[in-house]
């Protein structure tokens, strides 16, 4: 299912003291089965750029385009909007509501309005595939552990059988064990289930593992899109909307800089442990 | 939708409202509100919202925020027309309705109460929308200050008040955050009966009860780890001074009292003037 934005303007408190341009004409394409990473500075717009994409915001100006089709045409399909394009806030394990867990997750489903052989599908595949062992099911959320609760909370998402998966800082405020736990869930989704992820995060490291694409929006605009490695090679311009490159390539541009024959563009960490084993191997010779 | 509600919402603006003395602000709000009930002829009510059009247009804060306040009472305001319209026994029958009557003394006190509540709600919204909470709670605390030798803990008082005015905005943004959450798995607080729409809620006020306790216990935290005990021997970052505008407001504020007085005893003794 591929995705369309194109001129998209949100103004927030329109007419008011508190006006606030949030987007400023943005043009994006989405194809279908993307790994799509959006990075930007605190406030650059990608918070409300996703919250357009399943409708829960209207836009000021321009459209959002499912398959060739305006997502506001139909207020009566909005729901089924919601479920094909699934979005976990930042924080997601702040919704969770139910007794247990599984009743919390099956909420998304229960309100599309799905059979009982439905719904338990949906709810075991989705904790499943979130890791979340069944002997947990009957448990209470709030007596998780701050990593699991994150995994339940987007299970809740998963659950709604989404085509298009965004995620709103997944990893924000986890120890590592519960991040590599949860991009873990996220790349399997995206490799075993073939659906298109958007992935927002202050994390240049998570990203340049993950994504297919980066998008970089700066104040209400798409910046730059391209390639982790066509992105991460211009590290002076993220910087200057605040952001950065991943911390190797900035390892590997001073070894460059100290006179030593390296490449430039690696951004992960599995790359510059080949480079550097080269280059060990180079000066020993 | 949520964000309708303005009540304890300041508009920041560069205007002789908003830079009048706090202390002041809530006095004259204060008096505003007890001469209202004063009032109770049409040319009273008229003089009031004169006045009060007038300071509307020197705080600067657009009509449209002000009326904002009213639609989250409407309900209120409806069933007070409602019960006065029904309830008022008079001579001219208008209309009957079964064991109901709507007579002409039922219909003009229904519009004056409305006005009144209407004039009620935007007055104090006016002392919200020009005065930032930390003034008000100031003003609040100084003006309990007597009350204090009697045991009313007026600066614990003004600090409650502060944390929890402090925290509307915050609540508001988070019931937003909740709401969308849940909306994006497919929650539906619009259709439905009243029954379903009341289930609807619950999602929302768990998770929002569960935030409020959590930020609750976290400030808390952080108030005794900053060793904050209360009212002795603190002083202000900013002191509240009266200034020479401030006692000229208060000057046409003891006009605009004379003459709601005086209306009073006008439309007694002139009683045709209604």
């Amino acid at each position: 299912m591929s995705i369309k934005i194109s001129h998209l303007t949100h103004v927030y408190n329109e007419g008011t003291a508190f006006e606030k341009v949030a987007l400023n004409d943005v043009n994006v394409e989405i194809q279908t089965g993307e790994f799509i990473g959006l990075i930007g500075h605190t406030g650059s717009g990608k918070s409300t750029l996703i919250q357009h994409l399943n409708g829960i915001i209207s836009p000021t100006q321009g459209e959002i385009l499912l398959d060739n089709e305006n997502i506001h045409k139909d207020k009566a399909k909005l729901k089924e909007v919601r479920r094909r394009i699934g979005l976990a806030f930042q924080y997601p394990e702040y919704q969770l509501f139910e007794m247990t867990v599984y009743k919390d997750v099956a909420f998304g489903p229960t309100n599309l309005g799905w059979t009982k052989e439905q719904i338990h599908e949906g709810v075991v595949a989705a904790l499943d595939i979130v890791g979340i062992s069944p002997e947990l099911y009957e448990k209470s959320p709030f007596e998780l552990s701050g990593g699991q609760k994150r995994r339940v909370a987007i299970a809740g998402v998963l659950a709604m059988n989404p085509e298009v998966l965004i995620l709103d800082e997944p990893t924000a405020g986890l120890d590592p064990k519960g991040r590599d736990e949860i991009l873990a869930a996220i790349r399997k989704l995206h490799e075993e289930r073939g659906i298109t992820v958007i992935l927002v995060s202050h994390s240049m490291e998570d990203v340049a593992k993950l994504v297919d694409r980066i998008i970089v929006m700066h104040r209400g605009q798409v910046a730059m899109t391209g390639t982790p490695r066509e992105i991460f090679s211009h590290p002076m311009e993220l910087e200057k909307m605040g952001l950065a490159a991943p911390q190797v390539s900035y390892v590997f541009a001073q070894l460059k800089e100290r006179g030593y024959d390296v490449p430039t563009d690696v951004y992960t960490v599995e790359e510059a442990k080949e480079a550097l084993l080269k280059l060990v191997k180079q000066v020993k010779a | 939708m949520i964000r309708d509600i303005t009540i304890g919402q300041y508009y920041p603006a560069e205007s002789p409202i908003h830079r009048m003395d706090a202390r002041l602000k809530l006095t004259i709000t204060f008096i505003f509100i007890v001469t209202l009930f004063f009032v109770n002829t049409f040319i009273g009510y008229l003089f009031v919202i004169a006045s009060m059009g007038l300071v509307i247009k020197a705080s600067k804060v657009p009509l449209k925020f002000m009326l904002k306040g009213l639609k989250s009472i409407m309900i209120i305001i409806l069933f007070t027309a409602f019960i006065n319209l029904f309830m008022t026994r008079g001579e001219t029958v208008l209309m009957k309705v079964g064991i109901f009557s709507i007579t002409m003394e039922g219909v003009l006190l229904a519009i004056k109460m409305c006005v009144r509540l209407v004039l009620l709600i935007i007055g104090s919204s006016i002392l919200t929308l020009t005065t930032t909470p930390i003034q008000l709670t100031d003003a609040i605390e100084y003006i309990l200050k007597p009350f204090k030798k009697i045991g009313v803990p007026a600066h614990e008082i003004a600090m409650m008040m502060t944390i929890a005015l402090r925290f509307i905005p915050t609540l508001l943004d988070e019931t937003d955050k909740i709401m969308k959450a849940q909306q994006a798995r497919g929650a539906d607080f619009d259709t439905g009966n009243l029954i379903q729409k009341a289930k609807a809620l619950i999602p929302i006020l768990v998770p929002l009860f569960i935030s409020a306790f959590r930020r609750a216990e976290e400030l808390a935290m952080a108030m005794e780890a900053r060793c904050y005990h209360g009212d002795e021997h603190r002083t202000r970052m900013n002191m509240m001074k009266m200034k020479g505008s401030d006692y000229r407001a208060a000057g046409i504020l003891v006009v605009y009292a004379v003459v709601i007085v005086g209306l009073r005893f006008v439309a007694k003794a002139v009683p045709f003037i209604i």
